[in-house]
């Protein structure tokens, strides 16, 4: 009896499958035009400065670009500067950054909440303006260098700009809040039982920091130690005006090369070298890292 | 696992007082508890008992106050040195370690070989129904898993006193029930002194030697769960503890009478100057035909009936105008006969019954 009773119109399985099959399409002609201007401003672009950077000086398909960065010592010593100055920039990002992410995860919320904003403050600001006040504050006769003379720390002005100091001032200075942004992130998503039910265990605070907090909190380092070396790899207005030439990175001898040499190809080869390089990085992180958990998504 | 309860530690809390600006959270609080005892604090949110708790495990620093246990006094020794067992109502569970390594935490932190945490671990793992499954990521773990892996930790190392804090309250009334049941005779297996804190008073009935009552950062009663159901000291633990009508009465001479109604009893009267019976809803039964003489008897006309599948639920007025509750067993041919509303009824109450009470909050 029951087989009678179902409708030859197979209980409307098949105008449920016409609806599901038009939801799907119309979802995809919603989606296609940010898909049509991602292939506009980003695959094309790129495209065409891999195919800029296989093009020599006669105009020909040629691999000149690139056998001159293997050949050329000062290339070599341009990434090798690069790499340097953006691991020193994440070292010393993580050495300030994690005792302040961890200063304002200890705060209660509303104090943490004006804290986190101090932290964000420069965001607002011109990454230029920033960048010209170091170079006004680190001078040889900047405010710095008077003050500590006047109280005495140093007779003599130290050179903190047009140098890699200066250089690294500017740059963990600008770079901080990327790193502090996730590694808070991770701090505060830290339930405060983990480190009771430790100390309850029989950690003292050290052990306790070092078992169960450090931890917990390395998807968030990584995440931001990431994001910060990207970034400096790629740097080029803090180095320009801090580094004062000397202190030269990838980014300004592409500018170089166009500017000076008007050399679209080796501009090309050095940034698809950089971008390449990047995404190497990314792959081999993905590779030890869970992504989902550094940005936020992770289970809990 | 140490089965002695001479091992177990006994806990001296004295005059222990925590304010928070003008709130006293807990109010110059005295408590002993034995060793080996299974002692619960029991009372609503914000009573103090968890406040009380985190005395006992060196979380919360009270203002004054001794706290010894066994003898020495510990109420300024740091939480990581008191060597005391504790789960959490968040069970606290290490994320990036497995099972195992939770468990096995506190006795790394010990110093213990790797040979001997494997067969501990193991072992405390067995004492919760949970053998092999030490790699187990935490995140693979069931509410109730999750519970047993945080009681494995609390107990591997062989503490002589145990901590919980509402242990239970995030699983489901069925598994609860079990879980209650197994923690118990697990206590009668490792024999060490626990307190236990908890909201609910079916809970704390079903698995404590001795109640302590908290409220408004005092204890209100401390009384096995027997004396504390039948005789509560006040009506704030009369109205907490199980359910139950009060009714207003007064002291006259040496009787207790109800409006103009001589009340038989059997029980003390308090010396206070309210005076109320507590009349619990299963002890109350509806009188058909004439009642025994040590029987109250109240006339009343039915307003609401309530079928409760094992027992059902009667609210009536009373003809001086006071709501009374009865629950009644359920069984096969008695639907028929539930009284309807509107019905007239008489509710009787055995003098064993007629408990007379501090009628005062506190």
């Amino acid at each position: 009896m029951a087989s009678t009773d179902i409708p030859s119109t197979d209980m409307n399985a098949a105008g449920l499958r016409s609806d599901e099959r038009l939801e799907r399409l119309k979802l995809f002609g919603l989606s296609s035009p940010a898909l049509i201007l991602v292939m506009i401003i980003l695959v094309l672009p790129v495209g065409w400065l891999f195919y800029v950077s296989f093009i020599g000086a006669d105009g020909n398909f040629s691999l000149e670009n690139y056998e001159r960065m293997v050949a050329r010592k000062s290339y070599m010593r341009i990434f090798r500067t690069t790499f340097l100055v953006s691991i020193m920039t994440t070292g010393l990002c993580i050495l300030i950054g994690y005792p302040l992410a961890y200063f304002l995860s200890q705060l209660p919320k509303k104090w943490a909440n004006i804290a986190l904003i101090t932290v964000l403050l420069p965001f607002w600001t011109s990454l230029l303006v920033r960048t010209y006040a170091w170079l006004v504050l680190l001078q040889k006769k900047g405010l710095v260098n008077e003050w500590a003379m006047s109280l005495g720390l140093w007779d003599e002005p130290i050179k903190m700009v047009h140098n890699m100091t200066g250089n690294l001032i500017g740059m963990v200075h600008i770079m901080l809040p990327f790193l502090i942004l996730p590694l808070y992130g991770a701090m505060t998503a830290i339930n405060r039982d983990f480190m009771k039910a430790a100390s309850n265990l029989g950690a003292s605070p050290r052990r306790a920091f070092w078992t169960v907090f450090f931890p917990l909190t390395t998807p968030g380092l990584f995440a931001g130690a990431l994001m910060v070396f990207i970034l400096c790899l790629g740097f080029f207005v803090t180095p320009a005006v801090l580094g004062g030439g000397k202190v030269i990175m990838v980014s300004m001898k592409i500018v170089s090369n166009i500017e000076l040499f008007v050399n679209w190809g080796a501009a090309s080869a050095l940034g698809v070298v950089l971008l390449v390089s990047t995404m190497v990085i990314l792959w081999i992180a993905s590779r030890f890292l869970n992504f989902d958990q550094m940005t936020g998504g992770g289970r809990h | 696992m140490s089965k002695d309860p001479n091992d177990a530690l006994p806990i001296s809390v004295r005059n222990v007082t925590k304010t928070y600006g003008a709130v006293h959270a807990l109010n110059d609080v005295s408590l002993e508890i034995n060793s080996g005892e299974f002692l619960t604090l029991l009372g609503p949110s914000g009573s103090g008992k968890t406040t009380l708790l985190m005395v006992l495990a060196g979380f919360t620093r009270p203002d004054r106050g001794s706290l010894k246990f066994g003898d020495k006094e510990v109420i300024r020794t740091p939480p990581h040195l008191r060597d005391v067992g504790m789960t959490f109502q968040s069970y606290a569970l290490f994320p990036h370690m497995t099972v195992a390594g939770n468990v096995g935490y506190p006795l790394r932190l010990r110093g213990v070989s790797k040979d001997e945490i494997a067969t501990r671990v193991e072992g405390a793992l067995e004492t919760v129904q949970l053998g092999g499954f030490g790699d187990r990521r935490i995140d693979q773990l069931s509410g109730g898993q999750r519970q047993r892996v945080a009681v494995a930790r609390a107990i591997v190392f062989e503490p002589r006193i145990l901590l919980m804090d509402e242990p239970l309250s995030a699983l489901d009334k069925k598994l609860r029930d079990q879980m209650q049941i197994e923690l118990r005779s697990m206590h009668e297996e490792l024999g060490m002194t626990t307190v236990y804190v908890t909201h609910d008073q079916r809970e704390a009935l079903t698995m404590s030697d001795r109640i302590a009552v908290v409220n408004h950062g005092r204890i209100m009663q401390l009384a096995t769960p027997h004396d504390l159901y039948e005789s509560p000291a006040n009506r704030f633990v009369a109205d907490f503890i199980g359910e139950s009508t009060f009714l207003d009465v007064r002291k006259f001479g040496s009787d207790v009478l109800f409006g103009d109604q001589k009340l038989a009893h059997t029980g003390k009267i308090p010396d206070t100057p309210e005076l109320l019976l507590m009349a619990r809803p299963e002890r109350i039964c509806l009188v058909d035909g004439p009642a025994p003489d040590d029987m109250n008897t109240f006339e009343a006309r039915a307003e609401q009936v309530v079928y409760q599948g094992d027992s059902y639920l009667l609210n009536a007025r009373l003809d001086s105008g006071e709501m009374i509750t009865l629950r009644g067993p359920i069984r096969q041919g008695t639907v028929a006969t539930l009284p309807v509303v509107g019905d007239r009824v008489t509710l009787g109450l055995s003098a064993k019954d007629t408990v007379i009470i501090d009628g005062r909050e506190v």
